[in-house]
């Protein structure tokens, strides 16, 4: 087995995610390489040969791949994909924009956000928001697979990978990157922070977060919130957790004022530690919660950063 | 400006999920249908282009059983010129599906295509990359935002950790996130008078496509049960719980 993992970073940090997925390929076994594209990312290289179990980071160091844009990565990873047995990526929003293609441009399946390596070609995914559990073998040469960090812990950074570099240089010439916006935060981000405070639509209306920033604030944890609350116009959707925003599973996630949702759950579900506040006591949250707490959480939450 | 909407039949997102007992698949029998809602985000873009004057025809496709022609209708009835639906019986798989779009925008030549970024009963997110990767159209995916001007579309993306925009060059393909818009609801004279709007219906064999199997499903079944725990009677015995218990504070 030879196995390509690509690399999640920012051309200055290599992201945890990747960590996450040399693990799902380390169960797979065989020969693992990661591939660095990026522009100005050498310290991403050096941290990435660090990683244990790695035997090789391939570096395509280049303007064309600052951004990673998906038209340019494809050529470039279905080349280096020659010989390959499996390639996988973090299911990020840059794996699931990339990987597809590439499977598409090698003719076979792409098997998205795997939670288990059953086997070299049998693979689970959750499917429904989680709601059922698939196990899906792949019929093809090559298995192409993004993974569900949330799923697997992080590789250790014991290692001392050869670092080669990637001459190939591919700019399809069909997409330019203009801009962002990047959610500008003190606090840890969603995916990879410890604690977790969520809000949903009990909170009332945006301001009141407040009250939940001042509990994280003591907490060193990212601030959270249902779709009812993104949905409601509370909060912007880049804070949503469950099936249609963001997969979390911190050691403690308090979820605040949150009924409960078949598709929050399935976003939180797999946290070590689960807080309920919520003033319904029927709330479906209690029932995967290890701590509920019937309170009004107006009442509550502040007493809670008191107490802290 | 033509554009294309695809349209995917799933379980409507109100409904409870079961697992057959024989871990074979999802009960779908007796169970409402609806149109995937990131499939309904994508017929309201379509329609607003229309209504703004840079589309000038909105074609919805749809591939599936003959009832696919429900959501087809419902698209239809949403403000869409026409349909065409690719009637199989077969369950296909997102690249199956990618070829066989790529076959119909071959035909149809639209300036863009926009795809929901994912149907909620597979989850797979890919259908829409793997159609871009196969006819060479830049991808705008998870978009927030589409702006047209000219030749060139301005895409906004949702990223993890904020949004990023992108200039693609026409003709592109999109996938529509959650922020996009808030589709409307179908009044009833368009619903009638959406019976009379052209539907084809068309066979992978038409279309002349060869498929095959890249996977195979060997089972499915129920998640693992979350055990509930306790409740507490204050905030006080919380804080205690967390630190001396759980120790995660």
């Amino acid at each position: 087995m030879s196995i390509l993992v690509i690399a999640e970073h920012d051309n200055e940090s290599l992201k945890s995610a990747t960590l996450n997925t040399v693990t799902a390929a380390l169960a797979i076994g065989g020969d693992v390489s990661v591939l660095v594209a990026g522009s100005q990312c050498q310290s991403v290289a050096e941290a990435a040969a660090k990683i244990s179990g790695v035997s090789k980071v391939l570096v395509a160091d280049n303007a064309v791949y600052e951004r990673q844009l998906a038209e340019n990565m494809l050529p470039l990873i279905v080349e280096l994909a020659a010989g390959k047995t499996h390639l996988l990526a973090p299911a990020t929003t840059s794996g699931k924009n990339i990987m597809p293609g590439v499977a598409a441009l090698l003719d076979v399946a792409q098997i998205s956000e795997i939670i288990s390596v059953e086997s070299a070609d049998v693979f689970e995914r959750p499917i429904y928001a989680g709601n059922a559990i698939a196990k899906v073998q792949s019929l093809d040469a090559v298995k192409v697979l993004t993974v569900r960090t949330t799923a697997f812990d992080e590789a250790e950074l014991t290692g001392a990978a050869s670092i080669e570099v990637v001459a190939s240089v591919c700019d399809a010439g069909n997409s330019r990157f203009v801009g962002e916006e990047v959610a500008v935060s003190e606090r840890p981000e969603l995916t990879s922070a410890k604690v977790i405070i969520s809000g949903g639509r009990g909170m009332g209306n945006g301001e009141n977060f407040a009250l939940l920033e001042a509990v994280a604030d003591k907490l060193g944890a990212a601030v959270g919130a249902s779709r009812a609350a993104v949905d409601a116009g509370f909060v912007s959707n880049d804070m949503q957790v469950g099936q249609t925003g963001k997969i979390v599973a911190p050691d403690l996630y308090i979820a605040v004022g949150i009924s409960g949702a078949i598709q929050h759950l399935a976003g939180m579900k797999d946290s070590k530690v689960i807080v309920a506040i919520n003033k319904d006591e029927e709330a479906p949250i209690f029932s995967i919660a290890d701590y509920g707490l019937v309170a009004d959480l107006f009442e509550a939450v502040p007493e809670l950063e008191a107490k802290l | 400006m033509k554009v294309l909407v695809t349209v995917k039949r799933v379980i409507d997102y109100n409904v409870k999920v079961r697992v057959k007992s024989d871990n074979s698949g999802v009960d779908l029998s007796n169970v409402k249908m609806a149109m995937n809602p990131f499939c309904e985000i994508a017929v309201e873009e379509a329609i607003r282009l229309k209504e703004a004057g840079i589309a000038t025809e909105v074609v919805v496709v749809s591939l599936g059983v003959k009832a696919c022609q429900e959501q087809l209708r419902t698209a239809l009835a949403l403000g869409a010129d026409r349909a065409i639906h690719v009637e199989t019986d077969q369950e296909l798989e997102s690249l199956n599906v990618a070829k066989l779009l790529a076959k119909v925008i071959e035909e149809e030549q639209p300036g863009m295509v926009i795809l929901g970024k994912q149907a909620i009963d597979t989850d797979n997110n890919q259908t829409g990359q793997m159609l871009a990767a196969l006819t060479g159209m830049p991808q705008g995916t998870f978009a927030s935002k589409i702006v047209v001007d000219g030749d060139k579309a301005l895409v906004t993306r949702e990223v993890d950790g904020g949004l990023q925009t992108v200039e693609l060059n026409m003709p592109i393909i999109a996938t529509t996130d959650l922020r996009l818009n808030e589709p409307r609801y179908a009044s009833l004279p368009n619903i009638m008078k959406a019976k009379r709007k052209p539907l084809v219906v068309k066979t992978i064999e038409e279309l002349g496509v060869s498929i095959k199997d890249h996977t195979k499903l060997l089972s499915v079944t129920p998640p693992p049960e979350r055990q509930g725990g306790i409740k507490v009677a204050d905030v006080a015995e919380l804080v205690d719980k967390l630190k001396n218990e759980a120790k995660v504070i």
